[in-house]
């Protein structure tokens, strides 16, 4: 029984916390590129970004948490967003559609994406350093421990507040999500300008509108995904890096250009890597009396030791590309 | 005037002109076909026509104003609407949600066009919520046709709107075509079904090699033994 609530403890919470920081940036890559039509490398220094923002606005109100019962950074939350989701209109208008509407080829634009990327790593580690720092400034982090109501079970789920909130807040803007794109009207051009541009265009659908609408959107679960991912383990200024790996793998994994894809692709990339760095030792460990003799169980057993997590979005990612390139939810090939 | 009046078109993708001296005339209220072999620049015209390629030479004029080179959205708020040959709806949107896409540029209710558009292409109501994706090309067709009629233009362009159909769906089409002539849509369209197009067209334009060959009403055309020889097949 302890057993199997170190296993909810070490997969089931770590996968859904990693699963949902993962769907909220992959939502955003496939959404530019299904709009945009060019893989957005800098996706991940949005994420960053947007998280020193919420970390400069805790640092300006650091009370503001109080008042509600929430982190300060959560609470914050929407002015990130917002500052986030603006200025990746603002790179946009400044990087990314002076080459569009000279008709540069997508690598062009990639290219020019992998320079935004160092552009705004340079300017955090200019004005932020490099250092490590919490999103916790003057208070603590909550963390709930949940005392099961059986015999056996002696040890407890935790759970913290921010893996909490992470959660909760995927469910909103998956939900959020699907609403808009279902039931509004720029969703629905946001969707058939992914579907067909041309026809979109001479359907008169205002392209700009969209194009913007897709960077508010991107922006906004890009600087909520870093902030989330900062509170529940703390703000570095190279979580880009680590991160754009399993969000590419998650947006590819779902089909790119299928936002529901790229939701359930953050998930199955978020929980691969939990799975794969899993010690299974424990959750052998009841057996040990049957297995005496046969095989020792060693103290460690995982598939992948911890430091080379970043190696299973990697593997995913080859594994689709080489059986099923459109992925889950059959997208666009790149 | 005429409503639409164009004169002397050069245009071309790139470099090279594939019009090398277009004109055509259409009154309002009029079916226009544009016929002629592979490569005389049919599709060409139409595209040139909606701003999709960029008018080198010539004027097009409708309703009394200059439209030579206005983009594709500006047309479609003047009264103009396009159905390409291919690609012609947005295959993971309902069926429902291709026609709002039609009404884009609208702000009012566009509920009384769709019922209007089901009313026209019954097929549609039952497919209202099926991924038009999902329907068969004549459906499909009926779909591209309704999407472009939500504006409700006065002017609509059809490029090969039987390419790819089955002989059934064909005359269905062309009576499709007819019928929203009758109620008071000017159309102008590409067909490479020349014979059965001209029967229903008011104005036939006969092109070869981006230039026109023959012009007339689309009895006279059908009757000119000369046409009937080169372009028709015998």
């Amino acid at each position: 029984m302890n057993e199997i609530v170190f296993f909810v403890n070490k997969v089931v919470v770590a996968g859904l916390v990693t699963g949902s920081v993962y769907a909220m940036g992959a939502v955003g890559v496939t959404l530019v590129f299904a709009i945009l039509r060019f893989a957005h490398f800098a996706h991940g220094d949005l994420m960053t970004l947007g998280a020193f923002i919420a970390f400069v606005l805790t640092a300006a109100f650091p009370h503001a948490g109080a008042a509600v019962g929430l982190p300060t950074a959560f609470v914050m939350l929407p002015a990130a967003m917002a500052l986030t989701a603006l200025l990746a209109i603002w790179i946009d208008g400044r990087f990314y559609r002076p080459l569009r509407e000279r008709g540069a080829k997508p690598v062009v634009l990639v290219m020019a994406s992998v320079g935004v990327t160092l552009m705004i790593q340079g300017l955090l580690r200019l004005f932020a350093g490099t250092g490590t720092r919490s999103l916790f400034i003057d208070e603590r982090k909550d963390i709930f421990r949940l005392e099961l109501p059986f015999e056996l079970a002696r040890r407890k789920i935790v759970i913290t507040e921010p893996q909490v909130l992470v959660i909760l807040f995927a469910i909103a803007a998956a939900l959020g999500l699907h609403w808009f794109l279902t039931r509004t009207r720029t969703g629905k051009a946001m969707r058939a300008m992914s579907d067909n541009p041309d026809l979109a265009r001479l359907s008169g659908i205002d392209t700009r509108h969209v194009v913007r609408t897709t960077w508010i959107i991107a922006g906004g679960l890009a600087a909520a995904a870093g902030t989330l991912l900062s509170l529940d383990v703390a703000l570095k200024p190279d979580m880009s890096f680590n991160i754009l790996l399993p969000i590419f793998a998650a947006a590819i994994v779902g089909g790119v250009g299928q936002p529901y894809g790229a939701i359930a692709g953050g998930f199955l990339v978020g929980f691969a890597e939990v799975l794969s760095v899993f010690n299974w030792a424990i959750l052998l460990r009841p057996l040990r009396p049957y297995l005496e003799g046969i095989v020792d169980l060693p103290a460690r057993l995982a598939f992948v030791p911890t430091e080379y997590k970043l190696t299973v979005p990697f593997v995913i990612l080859v594994a689709v590309l080489v059986w099923r390139p459109t992925g889950i939810f059959r997208g666009k090939v790149i | 005037m005429s409503f639409l009046e164009v004169r002397d078109l050069h245009a071309g993708y790139g470099g090279t002109d594939i019009l090398k001296g277009v004109s055509l005339s259409l009154e309002e209220g009029e079916i226009g076909v544009i016929a002629g072999p592979n490569g005389a620049g049919k599709s060409t015209t139409l595209k040139a026509v909606f701003g999709l390629l960029h008018v080198r030479a010539g004027s097009i004029v409708l309703d009394g104003g200059d439209i030579t080179n206005r983009r594709p959205q500006d047309l479609v708020r003047a009264g103009m609407s396009f159905v390409p040959q291919e690609k012609n709806v947005f295959p993971s949107l309902t069926v429902l949600e291709n026609l709002e896409m039609g009404a884009f540029v609208r702000d009012d209710d566009c509920a009384p066009m769709i019922e209007r558009i089901f009313e026209f292409f019954p097929p549609l109501r039952e497919k209202a919520h099926q991924p038009a994706g999902e329907l068969s090309g004549g459906q499909r067709q009926m779909v591209a046709m309704g999407r472009a009629l939500m504006t409700e233009p006065r002017l609509l362009l059809l490029d090969e709107p039987t390419a790819g159909l089955s002989p059934k769906y064909m005359s269905e089409i062309f009576e499709h075509v007819t019928a929203i002539n009758r109620s008071g849509v000017t159309v102008l369209m590409v067909e490479q079904n020349a014979r059965q197009a001209l029967a229903i067209a008011h104005r036939g334009f006969i092109l070869a090699s981006g230039r026109n060959r023959h012009t007339g009403s689309g009895a006279e055309l059908l009757a000119d033994p000369e046409v009937a020889r080169s372009f028709l097949g015998g």
